[in-house]
């Protein structure tokens, strides 16, 4: 049972990784003149929507959100609406975040807000997936025995490896390299999606190595 | 039982203090031998020469040499940046050049087209290699070091007397172009210049191109004397490619054009210097004294004869930089520069004896005399200001002096040319001379920045090794014999000093003191510290590593330029990297969320204590948010207030708020920005007003301290204010008022200043805020549950405060303990109102009688510190303060919600994430208040607040401006006992509502708790500073080793040297406070003692 759960999640995440190639790729092929410095919003979004899609349609199909008490239409929009809404704030949230740090206030402000969009599709879009709007179910996966599946220990990975990954991504902003990624918020972008990939990878791999020491609780 | 516990568990007062004076003194120590061999010092000689100094004595015989012809009417000075003296040779053999040889081949054939009119030298320059003292070091012929005393750190302009300045009092036109360097050094003293920005490294090109477009035209004109052009490409070639580039080849070759077609242009009567300023490493850097930087190029060129013996093999090979000043000087007939150290090149002068052949000028003996004379009345005016000079070289070089003057005269009498003899004396005095002075001036001393590292790293080891083990040092008192060793091992070493070498050199003997005595410490507690660490796993709090995580990158963050001139951003990052994690770890370690059940699985043995009821948890997550939330605005706003660094270029704006209001043109801006002002003083003096009035310290009628509350802090704000508005008035409006306001500006600075001075007096004198109110005799039912009181304070506090900090229970307790005792001690206690009816006491203040006084303090040295500042700061001194109580929450709720509040196991150690977020917002509200680790950044107008005409003396103004650089360090470091109270001042709060019973008064008593617990309130208060002692020490450390590795990097001294000085200079003010601030706690700790002898006269038995 754990060896499928795993594998399941290896594949799946194999496949969301590999969106990140093909929404790098795709536009190289489709748009002229495409680079990663010089079309870096393009590229951005590109990543960020490809995330998003194959998250959902992933998540969806293999079917772990959370259950759903009732079934009625209305709730499910309202749960939709309040899931986009959630994604909002949480944007806002990253943004203000990203503000706090040092990232200027007026200026750039849209590069900004687009770090903070990719940074909510690669962790908060996650976890609506996962669980839904609600964030004391969020706030209790991010505690040390909150996690009650290997889904939730991949969420906690991912998570924590796409935030560490946009922290060091802006290590190298001030030194006076002048290289083109040094420009705001390429670094941090780039980080945040390695660091995202990463954790993509690793949280299978964590989790078959740490398979014995691992006891969920039932929900 | 408990009679002995409290007399042997008393607070180890003394030997806390002892323990952090011989800590200070030790990273004292180290600083001062390292900055004693990496900063070199000379004291300036800020007088100049004249035409009548050179005069030969034996006035008449000989014409003075001003007022003749010089061998030379004009001159052209080509510097070329970072010009090796490699880059400048040609070898016909090497078939095969490096991109950086053979490509200056016009010196080589204007040198063996005729040896008379061209020579080519080895230009040694003195270390430190760096652009700006070079070109210092061969206008003043002087060796000059980083810190030349007496120079204005304000702006760079040379004060020494220089070529420049002899050129224009001479009446010499001179035309500059070039790095703009110069612009700085020698403001207005060009008669035209034409300087393009020097800043940016990797732009080979705008200096370069700048200057030949003007250069040709420029030769062409009439206007002109002495023309300096400087390119900068070579140099900026190396830094960015190294010599070994192709780009080199190119800007080499480029210059070849440049020198051949100057040549071109020159005329007979002009003479052409060509030289290096420096050379470069392999890697195309400079700065350090290794061969490769210091042997730069020089080239000498005249269409007239310029080597009137050109058959002389005695050509010297090696010129010293210095020695251009004297000879540039007697060739374009100007006196020598006052400081010169150097000597004139012989051979350039006609020898004695022979025909001048129609030349002009000196011969050789007359040119040395000159020189030797100069260089005596230098080394003369030098020796009785500085005492660097060693004196017995002082006597030797005087007798050399002697000799040298008594001969010359002489042979002048005769009416004989010179003998050999004598020139060689001459020019040995001269050696001599420069030789001393570059002994003591510019050398770095590696060993002693050696020791002075060690000894920084084996201080800091200390102090970590004190915060980790200060329990088991405090109760064996082992300070005494790290003592005896140190200054015994000091006054061997002295001994043995004076006895081989016959004076005393301080620096080791103190470094042999402070080392000795760190090792003996080391060595005594190796054992245990490995026996602890094994002992004792996981501190209690997980943060420890996170908080040293961000504490190295700030240390690794001083190693690099970049991050040190951005370093106000980078401190901010890090501030809130870590303010941020702390909730998120305290959430991933469960915290955060109320225990779903009460049943869950707890490791055995584990605290007794029960957990948090879950509202509780709820509250202490929402105060969490809410002091991250203010956190977060005063980090996101004290961005606003950041100054600009020089080398952040045009992309930095200065904050708006840095400016004095005077300075403020738009009179509606003006009014708004003393208002916002005006806004935040009110607040900053209300919001601690209001903090002593909760917790209950403004009651006591009497007491000083109170006193200095109520009344002097508020005094000292309005007058603050009124200071403000005197001062921002602009001077033309008001003009019937000039007088008024000008002895306003003097009187109302000063009044704040005594009212505060007055305030911290009375404060010291008197630390205590309580105040006790004897009550009527309780009725016997309330034996274990002292009643609500019924007394009212006069100040209007509010009935809740009266409830939950007043610490009536605490007496009662206090009676119990001593009623459980000898019957006797029950009687003494019941003296004033009988055996039966206890007296009902009531201590108002009690519970924060710790904080009280150094929140106090804090408040009045704060209100003076902006007194310093300019007007528009004060928001900044709000914001901190809002920061500081942010962090001292965030740290209380931590503490709270993590469940170590009432654990005694733990004592009250402080962990690290505090201490490190405390210090990190010292450095940055150094940012945010304006200053920068830079001298041109100093606020000077601090030293003229309330002395509007200026001192007589430094040390006031010192002080003011000292005072003013490192604010913030001062204030977080007297603040920084704060955060070993915060969690006991705050504990009242979740054990308040609704539950009043008889154990839950057991829990509040808030700061009284340290008074229980002597022993373990001593082992954290050493603890607590030793922490802070060890982050700060670390980042010195850090700087330290920026400034000894990097020392030949481009950038250190414009970014690290600067950078040491503030953070050491930080370090020592900042641990001089701390120590004011354990001091200060340690006086209340007396006085508390006192005071409870006075209410139990008993208890003293
Ligand atoms: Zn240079
Ligand atoms: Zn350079």
């Amino acid at each position: 049972m754990w060896d499928t759960e795993i594998r399941g999640m290896a594949s799946a995440h194999a496949i969301i990784a590999s969106s990140v190639f093909m929404a790098t790729i795709l536009p190289a092929i489709l748009l002229e003149k495409f680079s990663v410095y010089g079309m870096h919003l393009v590229w951005l979004y590109s990543v960020a929507g490809s995330v998003a899609v194959v998250n959902i349609a992933v998540f969806w199909l293999l079917g772990i959100s959370p259950p759903t008490k009732r079934h009625t239409l209305s709730y499910k929009i309202s749960r939709l609406v309040r899931s986009c809404l959630y994604f909002l704030l949480s944007c806002l949230f990253f943004h203000t975040v990203v503000v706090l740090y040092g990232a200027p206030l007026l200026e750039s402000a849209l590069e900004t807000f687009s770090l903070a969009v990719l940074l909510s599709s690669m962790t908060t879009l996650r976890c609506l997936c996962m669980l839904g709007p609600n964030v004391q179910a969020w706030i209790r996966v991010f505690s040390r025995d909150g996690a009650m599946s290997v889904w939730d220990t991949s969420l906690q990975i991912t998570t924590g490896c796409s935030v560490l990954g946009a922290w060091l991504g802006a290590f190298p902003i001030p030194l006076d390299w002048d290289r083109p990624w040094q420009v705001w918020p390429i670094s941090c972008t780039l980080g945040t999606t390695v660091g995202f990939l990463t954790g993509l990878l690793l949280a299978p791999v964590w989790i078959h190595c740490h398979r014995k020491q691992l006891i969920y609780k039932s929900k | 039982m408990r009679r002995t516990k409290r007399g042997t568990a008393r607070m180890k007062r003394l030997l806390v203090l002892g323990l952090l004076l011989w800590l200070c003194a030790l990273f004292y120590v180290g600083i001062f031998l390292f900055v004693g061999g990496f900063l070199l010092v000379r004291l300036e000689v800020n007088r100049t020469s004249t035409c009548e100094d050179v005069l030969s004595p034996s006035a008449g015989s000989q014409a003075d040499f001003c007022r003749t012809q010089p061998r030379f009417r004009r001159a052209v000075v080509l510097i070329i940046d970072a010009l090796k003296v490699d880059f400048a040779r040609y070898d016909h053999s090497n078939l095969s050049p490096r991109p950086y040889e053979n490509k200056l081949p016009v010196l080589q054939e204007l040198v063996s087209l005729d040896r008379s009119h061209a020579g080519l030298f080895t230009f040694q320059a003195d270390p430190p290699t760096t652009t700006m003292q070079r070109i210092k070091g061969f206008t003043t012929g002087s060796l000059p070091t980083f810190i030349d005393v007496g120079n204005n750190f304000a702006s760079s302009a040379i004060l020494e007397d220089n070529l420049i300045h002899q050129l224009g009092q001479a009446g010499k036109r001179v035309v500059f172009m070039g790095d703009d360097t110069w612009e700085n050094l020698f403001p207005k003293k060009f008669h035209r210049s034409l300087p393009f920005p020097s800043f940016n490294v990797k732009d080979l090109h705008t200096v370069d191109n700048g200057i030949l477009q003007h250069i040709y035209s420029t030769m062409k004109g009439e206007d002109w004397d002495v023309l300096i052009a400087h390119f900068l490409g070579v140099d900026h070639c190396g830094h960015r490619y190294g010599p070994d580039h192709p780009a080199m080849a190119d800007k080499l070759t480029q210059m070849n054009g440049v020198i051949r077609s100057v040549v071109e242009h020159l005329q007979n009567d002009t003479l052409l210097v060509v030289m290096g300023d420096h050379g470069m490493t392999d890697t195309g850097d400079h700065g350090g004294e290794s061969a490769k930087e210091t042997e730069a190029a020089l080239f000498l060129y005249s269409h007239a004869p310029l080597f009137p013996a050109p058959a002389s093999q005695a050509e010297p090979p090696v010129v010293p930089q210095t020695d251009l000043v004297p000879t540039l000087a007697l060739l374009l007939g100007i006196p020598i520069p006052y400081s010169s150290v150097g000597q004139v090149l012989l051979p350039l002068f006609p020898p004695p004896g022979h025909p001048q052949g129609g030349r002009s000028g000196p011969d050789q003996s007359e040119a040395l005399w000159v020189n030797v004379k100069q260089v005596n009345r230098f080394l003369q005016t030098y020796s009785s200001m500085a005492n660097d000079i060693p004196p017995d070289r002082l006597s030797e070089l005087r007798a050399a002096f002697a000799y040298v003057s008594s001969a010359y005269l002489a042979s002048v009498q005769q009416g004989a040319p010179a003998s050999p003899e004598l020139l060689r004396s001459m020019q040995a005095y001269l050696t001599s001379v420069r030789d001393t002075c570059r002994a003591s001036w510019a050398r770095f001393h590696p060993l002693k920045m050696a020791a002075g590292m060690v000894l920084l790293a084996g201080a800091c080891l200390l102090c970590y090794l004190l915060s980790e083990l200060s329990s088991a040092v405090l109760t064996e008192g082992a300070l005494r014999a790290p003592l005896v060793a140190g200054v015994c091992v000091g006054v061997c070493v002295a001994v043995a000093q004076l006895a081989s070498q016959g004076h005393l050199d301080a620096p080791w003997c103190l470094a042999a003191a402070a080392g000795s005595s760190e090792v003996l410490f080391l060595w005594r507690h190796r054992r245990r510290a490995t026996h602890s660490s094994k002992s004792r796993p996981s501190a209690p709090s997980q943060l420890v590593g996170a908080a040293l995580l961000v504490l190295a990158l700030r240390c690794a963050s001083l190693l690099s330029d970049s991050y040190v001139i951005a370093e106000g951003r980078v401190v901010t990052f890090l501030l809130c990297s870590l303010g941020l994690y702390v909730p998120l770890r305290l959430n991933w370690d469960g915290h955060l969320l109320p225990p779903p059940s009460p049943d869950s699985q707890k490791p055995p043995g584990a605290l007794p204590a029960i957990p948090l009821p879950a509202w509780a948890v709820r509250r202490e997550g929402v105060a969490l948010c809410l002091s991250l939330a203010v956190l977060a605005g005063s980090l996101c706003l004290s961005l606003a207030l950041h100054a600009c660094r020089e080398e952040q270029g045009a992309s930095c704006q200065p904050s708006a708020f840095l400016a004095p209001l005077a300075r403020m043109q738009d009179e509606r801006l003006r009014n708004l920005h003393y208002l916002l002002s005006l806004a935040a003083l009110a607040a900053w003096t209300h919001l601690l007003y209001r903090w002593l009035r909760h917790y209950g310290n403004l009651n006591a009628p009497g007491a000083p301290a109170v006193f200095a509350a109520r009344w002097l802090l508020p005094a000292a704000a309005v007058l603050t204010g009124l200071h403000w508005a005197v001062s921002a008035t602009p001077e033309d409006s008001f003009r019937s008022l000039a007088e008024l306001i000008r002895l306003a500006q003097s009187v109302l600075p000063r009044a704040a200043y005594a009212a505060l001075g007055l305030g911290v007096a009375l404060l010291w004198l008197d630390p205590l805020t309580v105040f006790v109110k004897h009550r009527a005799p309780a009725s016997a039912s309330t034996h274990h549950l002292p009643p609500p009181p019924r007394y009212r304070a006069s100040t209007g506090i509010s009935p809740q405060a009266e409830l939950h900090h007043l610490i009536p229970q605490l007496y009662q307790r206090i009676r119990h303990s001593l009623e459980d005792g000898p019957a006797s001690a029950a009687e003494a206690a019941g003296g004033s109102s009988g055996q039966d009816g206890r007296p009902a006491v009531e201590a108002y203040g009690l519970g924060t009688v710790y904080s009280a006084p150094l929140v106090l303090l804090v408040g009045l040295l704060g209100t003076g510190v902006l007194l310093l500042h300019p007007e528009s700061l004060a928001p900044a001194f709000l914001l901190m303060l809002l920061e500081a109580a942010a962090l001292l929450h965030i740290h209380a709720t931590c503490t709270t919600l993590s469940g170590q509040q009432g654990d005694h196991a733990t004592g009250f150690r402080v962990p690290w994430a505090p201490v490190v977020l405390w210090s990190l917002a010292a450095c940055q509200f150094f940012h945010a208040t304006g200053h920068l680790p830079t001298f041109a950044s100093l606020q000077w107008g601090a030293a003229f607040v309330g002395f509007p005409d200026g001192h007589t003396g430094t040390l006031l103004p010192a002080t003011l401006v000292t005072l003013n650089t490192f604010s913030s360090h001062i204030l977080f470091a007297l603040a920084c006992p704060l955060l070993l109270f915060w969690p006991l001042v705050t504990e009242v709060r979740c054990n308040k509502s609704g539950r009043s019973g008889g154990e839950e008064s057991e829990d509040v008593v808030m700061e009284m708790r340290l008074r229980e617990n002597p022993q373990q309130f001593s082992s954290a208060l050493l603890q607590l500073a030793a922490r802070y002692l060890f982050v700060c020490g670390a980042q010195v450390f850090a700087s330290v080793c920026a400034a000894a590795v990097l020392r030949r990097h481009l950038m250190v001294w414009q970014v690290f040297a600067p950078k040491l000085m503030f953070e050491a200079s930080g370090f020592l003010v900042g641990s001089v406070f701390l120590l004011l601030g354990v001091a200060l706690v340690l006086r209340v700790d007396v006085a508390v003692s006192g005071w409870f002898k006075r209410l139990l006269p008993d208890a003293s038995r």
